[in-house]
């Protein structure tokens, strides 16, 4: 007792002296506060990378397959773009000239290495013993009507190019333009590809108004990632006003909002610095940083504030003694929150995205340094400025102290009822958390606002589909994709692949042995099918590729050795489950029936997207149970009670569940930015359960009141506090929940529900449990008090 | 020295143009006479991470002054393609003409494509980089002299040619060897450099670089060629160049 009760004074007599010392060296403190932000802001570097890679982590296994495939082909990413010719018909003498003129413009895309266009498309035809490979459609502006018909005809018929580079009837088309980006820095490689095709794009527009022009791909959706991530950086601008306005709403003190305006810049510029320091680049997750500090770094000032000018106001304290009076009764919470969050944070890192891990390091060192700012700058602010006692105010909070008090006595009325209500609510919400499914389609992480998702559902619906599953089908030796029996396999794996729902295209070698084949013959259809006898097939393909231009050979689609061939499977926009329950299924029709040597993995940026979530969540959950148990002793040691410390678990946990399970009730899917937010959310709503108790327990301690008049205290001094951050907090995150780009949108949302979850239960189970916990502990101190009370 | 610089660009008052052309027929000139040869070659595929392919041709050339070379190559591996040949003759003016005799099927195709910008049976050569350089298939421009090396610009004539240019170097003091050779595709970006090593002199007239090396700067794969030795005297004619004779090279 004895030994507590001198830690206690010692922190509450450190906290005295730091705040006696930061008023008393105020303009000191300021300025070196100052040249510390400062110090840290010049070293600040905002750069972005939109290069979906950074998704991944380098030991990710799809990323690994994924990249194993682009070594053994083409490392390639690609720029579609779709034309649709406003009169319907894409053959007609003018369109096709128009096609062949942006294709021949599409060579010039930086790093560009191929260029397919139903115009370039290499046409294959045979006379007697005469082989013709030509493109479909040269020279178009000098073609005949009948000419077109023909060339209509044999587009239409090509199943290479029908419901990839053509749809059925067609009326739209595309130029699929590959590029090889050196991947060195990518954060300026997409850029410069972007900028070059929407120019080109612009200006066919302008000389061809007669066409509507759409663009997807994997490089506009780098873009796409990398414009929402400056957007996002723009929504802090927007949040930055809201909070502030916000904070002077409820503080009602000019120079409160000023000093918490500074706090939040300076703890922004730090982060800035940090992210500078580490060479971060950024990236959509992580460059809503300073939208997380600015509202947690709130957090921590308006704590502070509002003690001090209810010290001013209500209990008519001066300047100073309020000021050192709230430094006191705060400094412990607020470092602890600072703690947790800076836990909570770090545990970003258990995750298997990167950006996170940046998120997670960033937010955390941000946040070190907003409490340092809360404690050194904001005292130092307040003592500087003068202090304007309103009158309306004082008059204002004399006779409304009844609200939090009422929902004080409310709550203490009915403890084991309150319990008990909450919990049944709890416990069915929880049910339905566990009901959310994994979904990460990248083309659904934007709304329909972004013009990348608009092009991409338009595509989808119109030609193709962007989603895509590849493998690589080994033969097991050099040369044996000609081998006859690799071949037929292959075909009837293709065949397979055709008929399921969800394909839309199939682009494998054993069409091009097909289509030589028939070549060879005369163009005779009946030799539509894999050649017999090995060395046929081996030196027909040796006349193709002999017969292929630049940029339009197999190296995309065989490896050098002749092993192995690639097949690319074209998708409906799916869902992560759909698309990886496809991939498992081609996966088990090749080990049904094919050799071992055909047996291979479906790997794909949208595979990789799909299970990313999973991965995600598979990992952070070691992570957040780390996170729980730090916590958890954290507030043990903070609150020097063993048992409150472990039932503050339960108001610290059930947030999240009550989130997750009204999140099933809103939309049931769940994406992987929103698996971070039980570690990032559970500092801000440790920050609740923090100051309930420690003011329960002050009560409990200092004033000697019994639990329930320490819950109608707690009410009274921090009621006001709580609301006050959850709606600063609420009002930051509901500007996020605006972003167009859903791995923030989300996270936001559910971040919102989670925060409002907190207080109210951090209002009605956890003072409930606090009495009921308490009168246990009552009943139990009291009998050998009375027995100590006999014994004398 | 300045002076004499200045006198001698006035006499040679020479455009870039005319003086690249100057060089590159200096060049055919220097190599005229060989009348035919015959030579073995080894070709090996490297990718990125250092995995090899091979493949194995014999090359016979027979030399026309009137129009482009003729060529005929016969594969002799992988096993599969051994026995296929090409035969082609190139013409100063408009497209080649090429056939392959196919072993298995025993026929003999005609291929009537203008593609010769496509990858040589998955090599990072272009049939355009191995096929005889004839004067008429470029527009040249000069651009520097290094002592004996003399760097010309070459851009195709041929619209399908996959490239934009060519940096060509010659070695004057060595009968207008070519030294190196620089490809810039259609986006006028460094593709590849093509460098010819282990030169050796035939003839007292005619360098023969037994080493070819193609690196692509955009893919980082490499091709190596390796050739044996130059046989100049067996005399090929005409006849040797026909469709029998693709059909007989190839059995």
């Amino acid at each position: 007792m004895n030994a507590i009760q001198k830690t206690k004074n010692a922190a509450n007599a450190f906290a005295k002296n730091w705040a006696n010392f930061v008023i008393k060296y105020k303009w000191p403190v300021l300025l070196l506060t100052i040249l510390l932000a400062l110090g840290l802001g010049s070293q600040g570097k905002m750069e972005f990378d939109g290069d979906y890679h950074v998704f991944f982590s380098e030991s990710n296994p799809e990323l690994e397959a994924f990249d194993a495939l682009q070594e053994k082909y083409t490392k390639d990413d690609n720029i579609i773009v779709v034309l649709a010719p406003k009169n319907g018909d894409v053959f007609t003498r003018k369109n096709l000239t128009a096609i062949e003129e942006l294709t021949a413009e599409a060579w010039n895309t930086p790093y560009s290495s191929r260029v397919d266009a139903v115009t370039n498309f290499q046409h294959t035809s045979a006379q007697g013993d005469d082989l013709y490979v030509d493109d479909l459609s040269y020279d178009s502006a000098n073609k005949t009507d009948d000419e077109i018909k023909e060339i209509r005809e044999k587009a239409l018929k090509e199943p290479l190019l029908v419901h990839r580079i053509i749809n059925t009837e067609g009326s739209v088309t595309a130029i699929n333009i590959t590029v090889r980006l050196p991947g060195e820095n990518s954060a300026a490689e997409i850029p410069e590809v972007t900028i070059a095709t929407r120019e080109m794009i612009a200006k066919f527009q302008e000389k061809h108004p007669e066409f509507d022009v759409y663009t997807t791909g994997l490089v506009p959706l780098n873009t796409a990632f990398f414009e929402s991530s400056q957007k996002d950086l723009m929504l802090t601008m927007a949040m930055l006003l809201i909070v502030l306005i916000v904070t002077l709403v409820l503080t009602r003190n000019f120079f409160a909002t000023l000093a918490t305006l500074v706090v939040v810049i300076f703890s922004i510029i730090s982060a800035v610095g940090f992210v500078g320091l580490n060479g971060i680049k950024l990236t959509p997750p992580s460059a809503v940083f300073p939208t997380m500090i600015l509202t947690l770094a709130v957090a921590d000032s308006i704590h502070i504030l509002i003690t001090y000018l209810q010290k001013v106001r209500k209990d008519g304290l001066d300047k100073k003694a309020a000021l050192v009076e709230s430094m006191r009764l705060n400094f412990m919470p607020v470092f602890i929150t600072s703690l947790t969050t800076v836990i909570g944070f770090l545990t970003l890192n258990y995750g298997d995205v990167p950006p996170f891990w940046d998120l997670g390091n960033i937010v955390a060192f941000g946040m070190s340094m907003a409490f340092l700012f809360s404690t050194t700058t904001l005292p130092a602010l307040m003592a500087i400025f003068p202090i304007w006692k309103s009158k309306k105010a004082q008059k204002e909070s004399a006779p409304k102290p009844g609200m939090y008090t009422k929902l004080g006595e409310f709550v203490i009325r009915q403890p084991v009822k309150l319990t008990v209500i909450s919990l049944a609510i709890i416990g069915m919400l929880t049910y339905l958390a566990s009901k959310n499914v994994f979904n990460d389609e990248f083309v659904e992480y934007f709304d329909t606002t972004v013009q990348f998702r608009q092009d991409s559902d338009f595509i989808n619906e119109n030609l193709t589909g962007f989603y895509n599953v590849e493998f690589s089908i080994g033969s097991g030796e050099s040369g044996g994709i000609n081998n006859p029996e690799y071949l037929q396999k292959l075909n009837a794996f293709e065949d397979w692949l055709e008929e399921q729902p969800e394909v839309v295209h199939v682009n494998a070698f054993s069409e091009v042995a097909r289509r030589v084949n028939r070549s060879m013959h005369g163009d005779d259809q009946s030799f539509y099918k894999v050649p017999q006898n090995r060395e046929e097939a081996a030196q027909y393909l040796l006349l193709y590729e002999l017969s292929l231009p630049f940029g339009l050979d197999l190296n995309n689609q065989i490896n050098v050795d002749k092993s192995e061939s690639r097949v690319t499977v074209t998708l409906k926009n799916n869902s992560s489950a759909e698309m990886i329950a496809f991939s498992e299924r081609s996966e088990q029709w090749l080990k049904d029936n094919a050799p071992a040597s055909m047996h291979s993995l479906g790997v794909s940026p949208t595979l990789m997207f799909s299970k990313l979530g999973f991965r995600q969540a598979e990992s952070m959950f070691k992570g957040n149970i780390i996170a729980l148990i730090l916590i958890s002793l954290v507030l043990m040691i903070a609150l020097r009670n063993v048992k409150l410390g472990f039932l503050s678990i339960i108001p610290n946990v059930t947030p999240v569940l009550v989130g997750f399970g009204l999140w099933f009730l809103l939309k049931g899917t769940i994406n992987t930015g929103m698996v971070i937010v039980f570690g990032m959310t559970l500092g801000i709503i440790v920050d609740d359960t923090v100051h309930f108790m420690s003011k329960f327990l002050r009560a409990r301690r200092e004033l000697g009141y019994d639990a329930k008049d320490a819950i109608i205290y707690a009410f009274e001094t921090v009621g006001k506090a709580l609301v006050t951050t959850t709606a600063v907090l609420l009002a930051g995150f509901i500007v996020l929940s605006t972003s167009s780009f859903a791995l923030n949108s989300y996270m936001a949302r559910i971040t919102v529900i989670i925060i409002l979850a907190a207080l109210i239960i951090d209002f009605i189970l956890l003072p409930s449990l606090l009495i009921l916990v308490s009168k246990k502990e009552e009943e139990t101190v009291n009998a050998p008090e009375m027995q100590m009370q006999l014994d004398k | 020295m300045l002076a004499a610089a200045f006198v001698g660009t006035a006499v040679y008052a020479q455009s870039a143009e005319e003086k690249g052309l100057q060089i590159a027929k200096a060049a055919e000139k220097a190599d005229e006479g060989f009348g035919s040869s015959i030579v073995e070659l080894k070709m090996t595929l490297k990718n990125k991470n250092g995995q090899t392919s091979e493949r194995f041709l014999t090359t016979r050339t027979l030399e026309l002054t009137e129009d482009g070379d003729k060529s005929l190559i016969v594969f002799e591996s992988p096993k599969d393609v051994k026995g296929t040949a090409t035969l082609t003759y190139t013409h100063k003016v408009g497209a080649d003409d090429q056939w392959l005799y196919l072993p298995s099927i025993k026929r003999v195709k005609r291929i009537s494509s203008n593609n010769k910008s496509g990858p040589f049976v998955g090599s990072e050569f272009a049939y355009e980089d191995l096929s005889s350089q004839e004067v008429e298939k470029y527009a040249y421009k000069f651009l520097k002299e290094e002592g004996d090396l003399l760097v010309v610009e070459q851009d195709p004539v041929d619209p399908k040619s996959g490239y934009t240019r060519r940096v060509v170097t010659y070695n004057k003091g060595k009968g207008y060897r070519l030294e190196k050779i620089e490809f810039y595709d259609r986006k006028n970006a460094l593709l590849k450099t093509l460098t010819y090593n282990d030169y050796k002199l035939y003839k007292n007239k005619f360098w023969r670089a037994l080493t070819f090396n193609m690196v692509n700067h955009q893919s980082n794969k490499e091709t190596l060629l390796k050739f044996s030795d130059y046989n100049f005297g067996a005399e090929l004619a005409e006849e040797d160049f026909t469709e029998v004779a693709l059909k007989r090279a190839g059995s």
